[in-house]
């Protein structure tokens, strides 16, 4: 993977995802959870996607795996657009997803095995049923379980463990590129580290990419490559993973950034906390210009009347801000 | 020597503290079965004493409506007074429980033995008892066949409307409000008199059924799927929206194998409970339906329509109407308090 690394795997351009929301009988108003979205992924990078809740993460990671058919934009995997019947179907035996909540994305009715090899028995991969086994077997060995687990159902097990299952079933169709939906989010501190580590193992064991979906800041910094800082459904900053921790241009992720905690009091003291006033706006009614002018001390005339674009900085570094000059470091 | 422990020494013992083999932790680690939903369901069912008291009697009824009429003596349509060449012997009508017509006491007396009318016989000669099995039997098979109807029905259309969502939907659940507002008595009725006469049955198997039976079925078909297929869309719905839904739907699979695998094994268990209660709800409407005279066609007896020939003789033969009556309350009140049983050992939110 790495003797291409700016091999292109994913591009997504101008992605949007209105969903129609009832305000009176008859009558709808588009939400945008996603407006106007377009990043890359390299083949063999994480690309780290955060903001708060709300933002309009999962729905990118969701459309980009055409759970919902996106309102605009185009989604180009390995150069070919995923837009027809058969390019979709093509696409979902290389592209998958692990879920949120490993509590509900498992069955209850169905045995580990079943659910592991559910993807198997949809793309009907596997011919016969020994060869099934062996396949599930080999799944569940690379997340760290083992045969005893295969028969038993999902109640039984612990929390990160679902999550195992989650990946392995994630990975039964052997595909190169995941969408990591907060998959740690809602396990417990011990528990996210190792499946992190697990994600980063599989990643140089079978050369997978990712889109890794989060809120946690820290999980985030130590798996990316890049990280994309989303606001209000649209993008306002992507660069590589420790540029963006040492220099935030962005002013919204220069506070996200400052909230992050550090484990030395010291330096926590030192640290100038940029606290945000007021709530994020309701996609319903988005500000006009810069999503985030509203809350943006350094929010001009100009914020208001247009969106700015996603400029280079540098080194690759993306930002969408009007007043990056006069903000300065 | 050093081993040697002296017996009062507080000294410890190190090999108690030496790091176990790989074999005495095999010892020690042991994996609980897997317990499957059933499995746990029926072992709560088996504590519901109520509940596995009913599901025996259940089961002995059914059983017992089977087997009786294989070895019985007497037929349910005999009339044993009417003897071909010969005039009829009204000693056999109205007979009291284990008494007996002319020509049986006499072959009483020449030593034969002759099985007894358990419940003597009625109006027209016929033995009482095999009759009541009969009926029983009628009414047990329209209960079980008229809910697989009900659950076939409202399964495929619940689950659809359920999964579809949006205009379907709202197209069903617009002809299921409709359905609701039919008074469904009365059309059970019109059809009952239409189907009559409209039906040829005439040289088929169902002739025997009658065509009172057959219209029953059909109205079962067409009216009471709608609660079925109200609680289904209901649980489907909210299934749905599950994280494994969207998981499957990632993977790229098709609605039909998401309501196969994912949807409908998650509200089994509110299937069974649904069917379970259909069945006594179907046996007192064909008991009701018979009591009026459009149930089975006579000779054909069920529960029902034996209560309403008992009408006639009331005061003499009382223990007419008792029997079937009696008969009718115990399979309904067992199903009944075996479905309530159910609920309560496979409802998950019951006892979650």
């Amino acid at each position: 993977m790495s003797e291409n690394k700016n091999d292109i795997l994913l591009d997504v351009r101008g992605l949007k995802q209105y969903f129609p929301i009832n305000t009176g009988f008859l009558k709808t108003r588009p939400l945008k959870a996603v407006d106007d979205v377009s990043f890359t992924i390299r083949r063999g990078e994480t690309l780290g996607l955060v903001g708060e809740s709300g933002c309009g993460k999962t729905t990118v990671g969701r459309t980009i795996l055409h759970l919902y058919q996106p309102t605009a934009g185009e989604i180009r995997y390995d150069g070919q657009l995923i837009e027809s019947k058969q390019s979709i179907r093509e696409f979902r035996k290389k592209a998958t997803m692990v879920f949120q909540d490993p509590y509900s994305s498992l069955n209850p009715r169905m045995t580990v095995s079943d659910i592991v090899a559910e993807p198997l028995d949809v793309h009907e991969l596997c011919r016969t049923k020994q060869e099934r086994e062996e396949r599930v077997l080999e799944l569940l060995g690379y997340v760290g379980l083992n045969s005893e687990h295969a028969s038993r159902y999902a109640h039984e097990f612990s929390g990160g463990q679902r999550q195992r299952i989650g990946i392995a079933r994630a990975l039964a169709v052997n595909p190169e590129f995941i969408v990591c939906d907060e998959p740690v989010s809602a396990l417990d501190v011990s528990i996210q580290a190792q499946v992190i580590n697990m994600f980063d193992d599989l990643q140089d064991r079978l050369g997978l990419t990712y889109l890794f979906i989060a809120h946690d800041l820290l999980v985030v910094r130590h798996i990316s490559d890049r990280i994309a800082v989303m606001y209000l459904g649209k993008l306002v900053e992507l660069a590589d993973a420790d540029e963006i921790y040492r220099h935030p241009l962005h002013p919204y992720s220069r506070s996200l950034l400052s909230a992050v905690p550090l484990p030395d009091p010291k330096k926590a003291r030192a640290n100038k906390r940029i606290v945000l006033s007021g709530d994020i706006p309701s996609p319903l009614n988005a500000p006009s210009g810069c999503p985030f002018r509203t809350r943006c001390r350094y929010a001009t005339e100009q914020c208001a009347q247009s969106m700015p674009e996603l400029k280079d900085e540098g080194a690759g570094h993306l930002v969408a801000c009007h007043r990056l000059k006069e903000i300065g470091d | 020597m050093i081993n040697m422990k002296k017996p009062f020494s507080l000294q410890l013992d190190p090999d108690a503290f030496r790091p176990a083999t790989a074999e005495e932790k095999e010892y020690i680690s042991r994996m609980r079965p897997s317990s499957t939903f059933f499995r746990d369901g029926w072992k709560r069912l088996m504590k519901n004493k109520v509940a596995t008291v009913s599901m025996i009697l259940i089961i002995v009824i059914t059983l017992s409506c089977i087997l009786i009429p294989l070895f019985w003596p007497y037929s349910y349509d005999a009339m044993l007074g009417v003897r071909p060449g010969k005039p009829v012997d009204s000693s056999f009508n109205n007979l009291a429980p284990f008494t007996y017509g002319k020509t049986e006491l006499k072959r009483i007396e020449e030593g034969e033995s002759v099985f007894p009318h358990i419940f003597g016989t009625d109006a027209h000669g016929r033995d009482y008892f095999i009759r009541i099995v009969f009926g029983t039997r009628i009414s047990l098979a329209v209960g079980f066949f008229a809910s697989i109807i009900v659950l076939l029905i409202g399964l495929i259309i619940g689950s659809i409307a359920g999964y579809a969502g949006g205009k379907v939907d709202l197209f069903i659940m617009r002809i299921v409000d409709i359905i609701y507002s039919l008074p469904d008595m009365l059309v059970i009725i019109l059809l009952a008199v239409v189907l009559g006469r409209v039906l040829n049955l005439e040289g088929t198997i169902l002739e025997k059924i009658g065509s009172n039976i057959i219209s029953m079925f059909i109205v079962f078909g067409l009216l009471y799927w709608v609660s079925m297929a109200r609680l289904i869309r209901g649980q489907i719905l909210s299934l749905r929206e599950q994280e494994y839904v969207l998981s499957a739907r990632a993977t790229g699979a098709k609605g039909s194998w998401i309501i196969r695998k994912h949807l409908l094994p998650n509200c089994i268990s509110v299937i069974i409970i649904s069917t379970a209660l259909q069945i006594p709800n179907a046996i007192f409407t064909e008991s009701f339906l018979s009591f009026l005279g459009l149930g089975v066609n006579a000779p054909m007896p069920s529960l029902g329509s034996l209560a309403s020939d008992a009408l006639n003789g009331l005061n003499t033969y009382t223990y007419r109407l008792i029997i079937p009556a009696a008969v009718i309350c115990l399979i309904v009140l067992s199903l009944n308090l075996f479905g309530d049983g159910l609920r309560d050992a496979f409802d998950p939110k019951l006892n979650a």
